[in-house]
């Protein structure tokens, strides 16, 4: 009686086990797949488009990039990325890498903001030149240390105020950044999600967009990701560029601090 | 012309291997953009890999390959210095052809 | 001498409070209030998601302020009682549908965002944090396992009305839980929610063999 409840109980375990299983092999067999993508990430075609626009002139003003300054200097584009967001005199404003790409586009170019913002996400249809100038701008902070400073007053306030967006369940379905990104070892279907409440979590989060999304056969960047975020969490549209996409990147960016980038990355 | 390949080619042992990233849609014809309209077939048919005035590699490519096809292959031969180049040819008549030299 | 000793030291212990109070920046009432300025700057109108999706509703805007943080028991209590009594139960009494359409708005991922046609029914979603039947390995875990659900906890009316009242209200069984409240937000109808709740529910559902 009790062996063949045993040997029952056995079989039962292992039946049950067997889903549990199959489930996290198909999950890491998946993760082998996207590293083994790595080599020859198409988001190298990005980074070399993106290197030419930065030394080409365009706009009203016939002007090139080369002056822009990412923070570290006019022109200086090497390890800017590890320290953006960043607190900008010229602007009196926190800006992100996108918002400050705008800025010199403008004030370098002579666009108007309108223009300067116009489709930043790309499709085959239609190029981003955004995303070309963000691949190759991050593409240079490659291998630096995340060093984001709150030094200034305005940095704290957007850390701040990010911090509170994360966490503002809103919207049909009660969502906020946290329901997804809030704890260990949580994945939807079989897409693992980084906890980015802890330091590990960011630090893998954030460094490693952007990223050429093979689905979409499109490098995408963390202003993509954060409006994409918002369209899943059935929020109204997250406008490219503004201040709570700043306040958020800022509250993520930071909490990777010291964390090796390691964009533009590949990922499904 | 279309954009530029990327090509990697280094000396490994008695051969040389070879990574090239092309740049190219790939469209399979099966597609439907976002006004609901069918987007045409549009792909590379023939890569063609050459080493001193020699062909190394030849390949027919159909609509299955994906868009921005990353290609490895290695060849007996080759030194440092010397020139690989790539070309492909799609099914609308263009052509690019881009050069590395082997590291 | 004694008083005028007092006095000064009276003022410079003001002074040193008054400097305290002005260092440690914002409330964190003030900083909701700047964080909720600065998303009603960021947000536009698109498709079905307008910018009143914003405005929160008594339970979410209690979550958030207590997210991150331990939810004290007297607010779980409330947030738990009101979302109860909120509870919408089928008008005939019957809370079993077809699990087989159930099983296919567990499936489905879309509904709500502004990139859905809103002339198409919703899907739960329920995949994407639950694991349900043996036979769909690609789920969620954001959730706990749903397998057995019924053969685990008995197929009697008590357990029916709790399975409705959890798809239709989670808020009303676990304060602040990340699951929606699927009947109370519209988000499911009436016919649909019976229809999960018999992929739960029904004996012959393959979530309970």
């Amino acid at each position: 009686m009790i062996g063949t409840f045993r040997a029952a109980l056995a079989v039962a375990g292992i039946a049950c086990a067997v889903p549990l299983v199959l489930a996290q092999s198909a999950a890491d067999e998946i993760e082998k797949y996207r590293r083994a993508l790595q080599d020859g990430n198409p988001a190298e075609l990005w980074e070399a488009r993106g290197e030419e626009m930065w030394k080409a002139r365009a706009g009203p003003k016939n002007a090139s990039l080369e002056r822009c300054d990412l923070g570290k200097g006019p022109g200086v584009v090497k390890g800017a990325y590890a320290e953006l967001p960043r607190y900008f005199a010229d602007a009196d404003r926190v800006m992100d890498l996108e918002s400050r790409l705008v800025w010199c586009r403008v004030a370098l170019q002579g666009m108007t903001e309108a223009d300067a913002k116009r489709n930043p996400f790309g499709s085959p249809e239609r190029k981003a030149d955004m995303e070309a100038l963000v691949a190759y701008v991050t593409g240079e902070s490659r291998g630096v240390k995340m060093n984001v400073s709150l030094d200034h007053p305005k940095m704290r306030e957007a850390y701040a105020v990010g911090e509170k967006i994360f966490f503002f369940r809103g919207g049909p379905h009660d969502f906020a950044c946290a329901t997804c990104h809030g704890e260990d070892g949580k994945r939807i279907r079989l897409q693992d999600l980084p906890n980015l409440t802890s330091k590990a979590g960011a630090q893998k989060g954030y460094t490693t967009w952007p990223a050429y999304r093979v689905s979409q056969g499109e490098l995408r960047t963390f202003q993509w990701r954060l409006n994409d975020c918002f369209r899943q969490q059935r929020f109204p549209e997250l406008e490219f560029t503004s201040p709570a996409s700043v306040a958020l990147t800022t509250f993520l960016a930071y909490n990777a601090n010291g964390a090796a980038f390691d964009a533009p990355a590949i990922k499904r | 012309m279309a954009d530029p390949m990327k090509i990697r080619a280094n000396v490994v042992g008695d051969s040389t291997e070879v990574k090239v990233l092309m740049n190219h849609e790939m469209e399979t014809g099966q597609r439907k953009d976002a006004q609901g309209k069918t987007v045409p077939a549009w792909f590379i048919q023939n890569v063609t890999a050459t080493w001193n005035g020699k062909t190394v590699l030849n390949a027919q490519w159909g609509p299955a390959v994906s868009k921005n096809p990353f290609l490895a292959f290695k060849f007996k031969g080759g030194a440092k210095g010397e020139k690989v180049q790539i070309t492909w040819t799609d099914s609308k008549g263009d052509k690019r052809t881009d050069e590395a030299t082997i590291a | 001498m004694q008083t005028k000793h007092w006095i000064a030291l009276a003022s410079a212990a003001a002074l040193v409070v008054g400097c305290a109070a002005m260092a440690p920046g914002p409330s964190d009432a003030e900083v909701r209030a700047k964080a909720a300025e600065v998303m009603k700057a960021s947000f536009k109108d698109r498709g079905q998601a307008k910018v009143d999706r914003l405005t929160q509703d008594e339970t979410q805007a209690t979550c958030s302020q207590y997210a991150g943080k331990e939810l004290p028991k007297d607010v779980a209590a409330r947030i738990e009682q009101a979302n109860l009594a909120a509870i919408k139960y089928p008008a005939n009494g019957n809370y079993l549908g077809d699990w087989k359409r159930g099983e296919q708005i567990a499936q489905r991922g879309t509904g709500f965002q502004y990139s859905d046609d809103p002339a198409q029914p919703s899907g739960a979603n329920c995949y994407a944090c639950h694991q349900l039947t043996k036979q769909e390995i690609s789920y969620g875990t954001i959730g706990p396992s749903l397998h057995n659900f019924g053969k685990l906890r008995g197929y009697g009316d008590d357990m029916k009305k709790y399975a409705w009242g959890k798809v239709w209200n989670a808020e009303a069984y676990s304060a602040c839980t990340n699951m929606p409240r699927f009947g109370h937000a519209g988000i499911l109808t009436e016919e649909q929610v019976r229809d999960v709740v018999a992929l739960l529910m029904d004996p012959a559902s393959p979530v309970n063999q």
